[in-house]
């Protein structure tokens, strides 16, 4: 099988690494990179456990090539936090109990921070609105919506 | 009041009720304390199954019925072998003990499902070989390329119609479609007092039914499980199983192999809620890894997990109610239809836990229950949070809603006037304690700014509880309906007398190779020839009809129907 | 196993496409199918520029089949079309759906097409394809019909479009219905009226029968009365996990004759 070397940033560091013919990012971050913090739960793009971002976008990386992403700025939940330092998101997301199984969390927090990059005083609606395409089958999302809400109004992350 | 603590949820401790039932002196409960596993969760660094790479993983996918019911004529495996990166084709033949039932380590029911299934399928979905390639694309359109020759049989998708003379068996092994109880009856029974004659006197009859749909679980990880070898001829498994030690056990019990040489590692699940105990990806895993030698992923789909994973079943209720014209229900009688779909997994025992819940939270004096576990065409139904309770709940809570109108009370006042009072006897002949549906009712009409009579205000579950309400009913009327024939009750696993399951024994020395195909069958031990009819219920069996695992006792007690 | 090629321009991904790729535009629904190894096994794609590109001309705006509804939202003079854009999907999903792709997204998806179906767009096709109206390219997607580079729309009069989505949760649920009503009425009389529904056939379709009664009136109840009436003539609406053919058929009129009210009053 013909491999497709493809050069991007990964959460600030340069990598390289081959792709399949038809393979999703999902499944290029998670065994090419060997960042496993983007999750599969539907590989249709309805579930939002692999919500990663492209240049600054939220995006799907199951319904995503891998191959297209030549030369971007790739994040994930890995990315986020300094070191051993958490990103205040995190931080909230732990006072809140605002993770259960820990499943969806990752790509909820990656839909958090973008919102919270872009608008750094959401209000309740918006907030939902921008977790809107991350499910989460266990909090019921209150003490999610919560947490991103502490954060409001405060400035962006380090 | 000072001891309501109220959150923006709307949720308040209201310690002021049963103050003096509570120590509330605790280091935990009612404080808020942080999961330890939460910094793994928002760092992105819990190990859910999924997430244990190895090199050279191989991909298991399933191939399935598109029928809800066939027969299998042949399966043509010819192309999908010579498909770029099949590694395996796995099918019943190479599964050492292709029969089980999830309980069976309960020593509960008798083993009635193929982990592959070989003559026939019983629902649609059912996986009839299973292609281990290199990817999981390449997996994927093997399985496409697998020729199945089917002969379509009649199939049947409703609980009733499927306990119709006629009706097509679904599941061989219960050719009535209905889970055997106590080795004697197609259906679970429940007796308290004489419900006809209080129907009989009784100011109101009031009728009822009620259904429910089947539920998924729809956890956001899907099923799955990825084993590897380990040194000294043990498997390593990492699963989302939400039963560890149980699919520990139906691995070993599939793939004969002594526990000894699993190494399962789980405990990292990413939602559950009852669907991640039926063990079947774990034992697939495993037997892949034996047969190729390389670590192998065994993983649904969204849609897999939609259409092939168990939900919370179909339920089916009919509701008689014998009413005074104050209010008092005199009888209930129940007749309910779990709908286990093709295979029994887990609704044998929803339905005992339903027996032991009825008639709901109230003193009713004569009780009469009939429940069925039905097999129908349709996916296996397993656990999901408080299976066996939620469905009957809806159909009794509807029920008390249309008996309340029909006797002109407020639906919140039929409830407390026939909720539990401590001290009283339930239908299952165990005496209630601890009751607090009367205070529940009460706040509940509190916030929904509904007026209670004096009485109403007063009352409490504390009193007016006990005395002639603790005695047991001067006569409970039995019957024989439902009585079938081939079955016995001194152990569950039994049929015609035979042991349903092999004794599990070790036949691989360590290290060995598995086997290509399905080993000699070690020959059932005739401990238990005659079917025993009148042998008494489980607690008593002497030693040599115990089962081979023990729990069975466990069990019994804790379903309650162990004799007293 | 798939295969994508990528090339430079439109003009050659087009003639790719006609021997049998299929374009991957934001990837949406195509990759889907790539996941599930049920999609053609060659794909191709292009930079070229002009599918992201966003002008107007005159009364018209033309809009590249690679623009992503995310991108229509961040363009003030598409502001009609804003409360389309923001029912589609997720805010992931509005990060790459493109429009060119709505065009061809399956039942009950395509509420985006709707609008446009209503507001009397053109697509542009690529290469020597022409420009063809949306009703015709509707009718004929299930046939290859080559690569749409920009859709043309003519930008409706103020108040004269509304755009209704229903859908059972919320935000972010797909159509029970969505319906699009283009209704101009230059000196008090309904002139050049267009309704379209989703998630009501196979394809976006217009609602001829409301058309009539609406066309030469005025707004008002008992026009709205008549159109209510007429909803779901000639429609065969699909039965699918969200509602029956049956309900779609039911509601239809309801949720018309709520849309054309809030015209009505200019709310
Ligand atoms: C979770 C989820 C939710 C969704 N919700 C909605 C919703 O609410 N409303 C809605 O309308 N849709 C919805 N969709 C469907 C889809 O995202 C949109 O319709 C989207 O606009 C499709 O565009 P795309 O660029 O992603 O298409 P692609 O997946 O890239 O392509 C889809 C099809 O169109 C063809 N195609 C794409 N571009 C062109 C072109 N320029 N010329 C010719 N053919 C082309 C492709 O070959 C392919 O056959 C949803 C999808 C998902 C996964
Ligand atoms: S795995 Fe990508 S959206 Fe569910
Ligand atoms: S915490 Fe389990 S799915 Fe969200």
């Amino acid at each position: 099988m013909t491999k497709i070397p493809v050069t991007l940033t990964h959460n600030g560091a340069e990598r390289a690494a081959f792709a399949d013919p038809g393979q999703n990012l999902l499944d290029f971050i998670r065994r090419g990179l060997g960042d496993l913090s983007p999750k599969y739960g539907c590989g249709q793009g309805s579930c939002g456990a692999c919500t990663v971002t492209i240049d600054g976008e939220t995006r799907l990386a199951c319904l995503t090539l891998a191959e297209t992403v030549e030369g971007c700025d790739v994040r994930t939940a890995a990315g986020l936090g300094q070191g051993a330092t958490l990103d205040p998101l995190q931080q909230a997301f732990m006072d809140h109990f605002a993770a259960q199984c820990g499943y969806c969390t990752p790509g909820m927090l990656v839909s958090a921070r973008a919102l919270l990059d872009r608008n750094p005083n959401p209000t309740r609606e918006e907030v939902v609105e921008a977790i809107s395409g991350n499910l989460c089958r266990c909090t019921g999302y209150d003490p999610i919506i919560d947490a991103i809400l502490s954060l409001a109004g405060r400035k962006a992350s380090a | 009041m000072s001891d309501r603590r109220s959150d923006r949820n709307g949720f308040e401790m209201r310690k002021d009720l049963f103050a003096d039932e509570r120590d509330d002196d605790l280091n935990e409960i009612g404080k808020r304390i942080r999961r330890q596993d939460i910094e793994g969760h928002v760092t992105g660094r819990s190990p859910f199954y999924d997430d244990h790479l190895f090199d050279g993983l191989l991909h298991i996918r399933c191939v399935r019925s598109p029928h809800h019911h066939a027969r299998i004529r042949r399966i043509d495996t010819s192309e999908a072998d010579r498909m770029e990166g099949v590694v395996r084709i796995v099918t019943g033949r190479d599964v050492p003990v292709n029969l089980n039932t999830l309980l069976s380590l309960l020593d509960f029911g008798l083993d009635d499902e193929p982990l592959l299934s070989e003559g026939k399928v019983a629902y649609r979905g059912e996986p009839v070989a299973a292609v281990i390639a290199r990817t999981e694309a390449q997996a994927r359109a093997a399985t496409r390329t697998v020729r199945v020759d089917w002969e379509v049989l009649p199939h049947v998708l409703d609980v009733e119609e499927a306990l119709k003379p006629g009706a097509p068996t679904v599941n061989e092994t219960y050719p009535g479609n209905a889970f055997v109880y106590h080795g004697k009856y197609d259906h679970q029974k429940l007796r308290y007092g004489d419900v006809d004659r209080a129907l009989a006197e009784a100011d109101h009859v009031i009728e009822g039914r009620y259904q429910m749909s089947p539920i998924e679980q729809a956890p956001i990880e899907t099923c799955g499980a990825i084993a590897a070898q380990e040194q000294n001829g043990r498997y390593v498994c990492y699963t989302g199983t939400q039963a560890l030690f149980f699919s520990l056990g139906t691995a070993s019990k599939l793939l004969e192999l002594p526990s000894s040489r699993l190494h399962f590692i789980g405990g990292t699940v990413g939602g559950g809620f009852g669907g991640k105990v039926d063990s079947i990806h774990e034992p697939l895993a495993i037997l892949g890894t034996m047969l190729t030698g390389q670590p192998c992923k065994s993983q649904w789909d969204r849609e897999e997990e939609m259409q092939v994973g168990a939900p919370r079943g179909a339920e089916r209720w009919y509701l008689t109610d014998g009413v005074m014209n104050d209010g008092r229900i005199v009888a209930r009688k129940f007749t309910g239809y779990f709908d286990s779909g093709a295979y029994t997994r887990l609704t044998s025992y929803a339905v005992i836990k339903c027996a032991g819940h009825l008639p709901g939270p109230y003193t009713i004096p004569n009780v009469h229950a009939d429940v069925y576990c039905v097999y129908t065409n349709r996916t296996p139904a397993t656990a999901m949070r408080g299976f066996g309770i939620t469905g009957v709940d809806f159909a009794i809570e509807a029920h008390m809603d249309k008996v309340a109108e029909t006797v002109g009370l407020h639906p919140v006042e039929l409830r407390i006037l026939n909720a539990y009072r401590d001290g009283d006897m339930k239908a299952h002949r165990r005496l209630a304690k601890n009751c607090a549906l009367v205070e529940c009712c009460q706040v509940a009409a509190q916030k929904a700014g509904l007026r209670l009579s004096p009485d109403m205000l007063a009352a409490s579950s504390k009193t007016g509880g006990g005395g002639p309400r603790a005695e047991l009913p001067a006569h409970t009327a039995t019957d024989q309906n439902g009585l079938v024939e081939g079955f016995s009750s001194g152990s569950y696993a039994r049929k015609g007398g035979a042991p349903a399951s092999p004794a599990i024994v070790a036949t691989l020395p360590p290290g060995a190779s598995a086997p290509a195909s399905r080993p000699a069958a070690p020959a059932p031990e005739p401990k238990d020839p005659a079917p025993r009819p009148d042998a008494p219920r489980a607690d008593t069996s002497p030693p040599a009809r115990k089962p081979a695992r023990s729990g069975a006792m466990r069990f019994s007690s804790l379903s309650g129907f162990r004799r007293r | 196993m798939t295969r994508v090629e990528t090339v430079a321009t439109t003009a050659e991904a087009a003639r790719i496409l006609s021997d049998g790729a299929a374009y991957l535009g934001g990837g949406t629904m195509l990759m889907r199918a790539v996941n599930a190894g049920t999609a053609p096994p060659r794909l191709v794609r292009t930079a070229d520029p002009v599918l992201r590109a966003v002008s107007a001309r005159g009364d018209t705006v033309t809009v590249g089949a690679g623009v992503t509804m995310a991108r229509i939202l961040a363009e003030p003079q598409l502001d009609f079309l804003h409360p389309v854009a923001r029912a589609v999907g997720s805010p992931q999903i509005r990060n790459m759906a493109t429009v060119g792709g709505n065009l061809f997204a399956p039942h009950p998806y395509g509420d985006f097409a709707v609008a446009l179906l209503a507001l009397g767009a053109r697509a542009r096709m690529a290469g020597a394809g022409g420009t063809r109206p949306l009703d015709d390219l509707l009718r004929d997607r299930d046939r290859p019909g080559g690569l749409v580079e920009a859709v043309e729309i003519p930008r409706p009069p103020a108040r004269a479009f509304r755009f209704h989505k229903v859908s059972r949760v919320k935000p972010r649920g797909v159509s029970v219905i969505s319906i699009a009503v283009l209704a101009p009425s230059p000196g008090g009389k309904l002139a050049g009226v267009r309704v379209a529904y989703g998630a009501m056939g196979p394809t976006p379709l217009r609602a001829a029968a409301v058309e009539r009664v609406l066309e030469g009136g005025r707004l008002d109840q008992a026009a709205r009365e008549r159109a209510v009436a007429v909803a779901a003539e000639g429609l065969d609406p699909p039965t699918d996990a969200l509602a029956s053919g049956w309900y779609r058929g039911e509601v239809a009129g309801v949720h018309l004759g709520r849309l054309l009210a809030r015209m009505e009053e200019g709310r």
